[in-house]
């Protein structure tokens, strides 16, 4: 990257300010190369951390807010004005609560699962492009490094269900494994289609052939439109949102793999869970809705990391919607939409993407494409329409 | 489990013909309700669920009862209603009541209490007090927020804090406290004409033995009746 020609306070360079100000200064005071790289990394790791630290606080507030609103309530609003104090004092109060350990606890595991789930949401939010000029980390094989350590989660996920040794977490860890096991195999899929179609497994590359306006966006076309919105349902599973929070569950286990966790271990669950959100939502819209890419062409002006927000608070707001809306599914109905629906489905969007790849942009290829993905999708919707359950429920004992 | 509906063929019910839907069009409508709320909640007062509390608060409904308290009639605490006839506290299942009936130093009954004591943290709001009560001086109040840090001497409430004027009845429950004026004022009446008829029929019998007392030395002086 040569960034001595481009000016310093250019909006697209905006985030790259403080890495690019650190660089130079250390440049300036003669510090060795490994120094100066060393630091500018650190830097803008630091960037993507304080921006995503600072909307995990937003989102915190904002989502029960939408919340309330969905219930014809106000919704925090005592804190600071319109209840933006509100993160704050809950971390106050996260911070200073007593932290316990279970007695029958394995300590070591207790207290490794929240580091070990905060970690990997971080590690994957590195690989994403936020901007033309602003991927933090821009790896060859970014999309399989994003998979593989978005992976880690369940792991962690499981440790905190088995090291509490009490009944809730592990019921909830259970649950939890056999989810996210079941909904990564259609989720990887369907980016599979995208890995075919670009020839790259590298995301700023991804986003950068998906460039000239909204209709050259992966979404926009006949396999896309399937295969994105596969991957937006498992996205949610995946970030154990509702409708799919069985792991949680409060209703049902208390909190699932969290039950046995207070003050900050609890607060870095749920850091994690919200970083994971934004990782996962980010590479949804970097795969599907264009990354950084302008709606249309012509929008040289705003700069293209305004424009990846834009998607991500969107699709983020939409997570929201979704979870004023809809209850919690069952587990039996969640594992059978996951193996007899999605699936399928994922593996049928793969030669769909593949024709796409050889046939070109076109009208001759929609017309080949399209029913190739509408015709089993119409046959999946009618048979779930079907009524799976008996008609009249029967009791066996209680009846008489 | 498989079904058992053959074994009992009469109870399922016959399938309703469901009108056709297009499948997945009920999580739209779904969502749709909840967009719904989400805008219209910022400009429709009339959809809001909840009120702000410590600024406003929510009618009481007039059937919502609490702890008891006392009426008096006018204005003034020495004019209640209880005549401390202790049959709220003989009544009292968790036994919060305590009275002490005054009496003026030749130990007559005033007829009234000299101390009226509930203790709300025994108390378990079932209005059996107001209930029995035959001089219509004991309600169920309306009153809430009685947190307090003092939990012995705070939560022990004696007659003055438990007097409140009939007007504030009337203000709380207007539908029973315009029944018992009424029928307090009927009674009053009632006594009243009573006592004006007995006023009356001792007059008219002290008027007739004097008639007669009159009359009967007319006929016959001496004879006494």
């Amino acid at each position: 990257m040569s960034k001595d020609n481009i000016p310093l306070w250019s909006p697209e360079h905006l985030p790259l300010l403080p890495q690019r100000l650190v660089e130079m200064i250390l440049a300036n005071l003669g510090a060795p190369e490994w120094l100066v790289s060393i630091s500018g990394f650190m830097v803008a790791a630091s960037t993507v951390l304080a921006v995503f630290m600072t909307a995990f606080a937003l989102l915190s507030l904002i989502e029960r807010k939408t919340l309330a609103r969905a219930q014809n309530r106000i919704g925090p609003n005592r804190a600071g004005w319109f209840g933006i104090l509100q993160p704050v004092a809950d971390g106050i109060k996260m911070l200073t609560k007593e932290d316990i350990v279970p007695a029958r606890a394995v300590k070591l595991l207790h207290l490794l699962a929240p580091i070990l789930i905060v970690l990997p949401a971080i590690l994957a939010l590195g690989v994403i492009p936020y901007g033309r000029e602003w991927t933090p980390v821009p790896l060859e094989l970014g999309l399989l490094f994003f998979f593989a350590v978005g992976s880690m989660t369940e792991l962690s996920v499981f440790m905190a269900g088995w090291a509490s040794g009490s009944k809730f977490p592990m019921l909830g860890a259970m649950r939890a494994i056999s989810q996210m096991v079941s909904y990564e195999l259609p989720l990887i899929i369907t980016a599979l289609g995208v890995v075919m179609v670009s020839g790259t497994l590298s995301l700023p590359e991804i986003v950068q052939q998906q460039g000239g306006g909204f209709w050259h966006w992966n979404v926009c076309t006949p396999w896309g439109i399937v295969a994105g919105l596969l991957f937006y349902v498992c996205t949610i599973a995946e970030a154990n949102r509702c409708p799919f929070d069985l792991p949680e569950g409060e209703s049902e286990i208390v909190a699932g793999h969290m039950t046995e966790y207070s003050g900050f271990k609890y607060a870095l669950f749920f850091m994690g869970e919200y970083l994971g959100l934004f990782a996962i939502a980010g590479l949804f819209v970097t795969l599907f809705l264009g990354g950084w890419q302008a709606p249309l062409p012509g929008l040289g002006l705003v700069p293209t990391w305004l424009w990846f927000f834009g998607k991500l608070a969107l699709v983020i707001f939409s997570y929201l919607w979704i979870r004023a809306t809809f209850p919690r599914l069952r587990i039996d109905q969640l594992m059978r939409f996951a193996w007899l629906c999605m699936i399928p489905m994922a593996l049928l969007t793969l030669p769909a993407a593949a024709i796409w790849h050889y046939m070109g942009r076109g009208p001759l290829s929609w017309m080949v494409v399209l029913p190739l993905v509408l015709v089993p999708w119409v046959l999946v919707a009618v048979i779930f329409n079907k009524r799976l359950a008996p008609a009249t429920r029967t009791y066996r004992f209680a009846d008489g | 489990m498989q079904p058992t509906s053959a074994n009992t063929p009469a109870q399922s019910p016959p399938e309703k013909p469901g009108r056709w839907m297009l499948p997945g069009l009920g999580l739209f409508q779904g969502l749709a309700v909840t967009g719904r709320n989400m805008v219209q909640s910022f400009y429709n007062k009339e959809r809001m669920t909840t009120v702000q509390y410590p600024e406003e608060r929510a009618p009481i409904s007039p059937n919502f009862r609490n702890f008891p308290f006392l009426v008096y009639d006018g204005n003034s605490i020495d004019n209640l209603r209880c005549v401390a006839c202790s049959i709220c506290e003989k009544e009292c299942p968790p036994q919060c009541i305590y009275i002490v009936l005054e009496r003026d130093e030749n130990g007559k009954s005033l007829k009234r209490p000299k101390i009226f004591d509930i203790d709300v943290s025994v108390c378990m709001n079932c209005g059996i007090c107001a209930e029995v009560c035959p001089f219509d001086a004991i309600y169920m109040d309306g009153e809430y927020e009685l947190a307090t840090d003092d939990r012995f001497e705070g939560l022990l409430f004696h007659r003055e804090r438990l007097a409140k004027s009939a007007d504030y009845h009337m203000k709380l429950r207007p539908e029973q406290a315009s029944e018992v004026i009424a029928r307090r004022k009927a009674e009053e009446e009632k006594k009243a004409a009573a006592a004006a008829a007995k006023a009356a029929k001792a007059k008219a019998d002290a008027e007739s033995k004097k008639a007669a007392a009159d009359a009967r030395p007319a006929d016959e002086k001496g004879g006494d009746a």
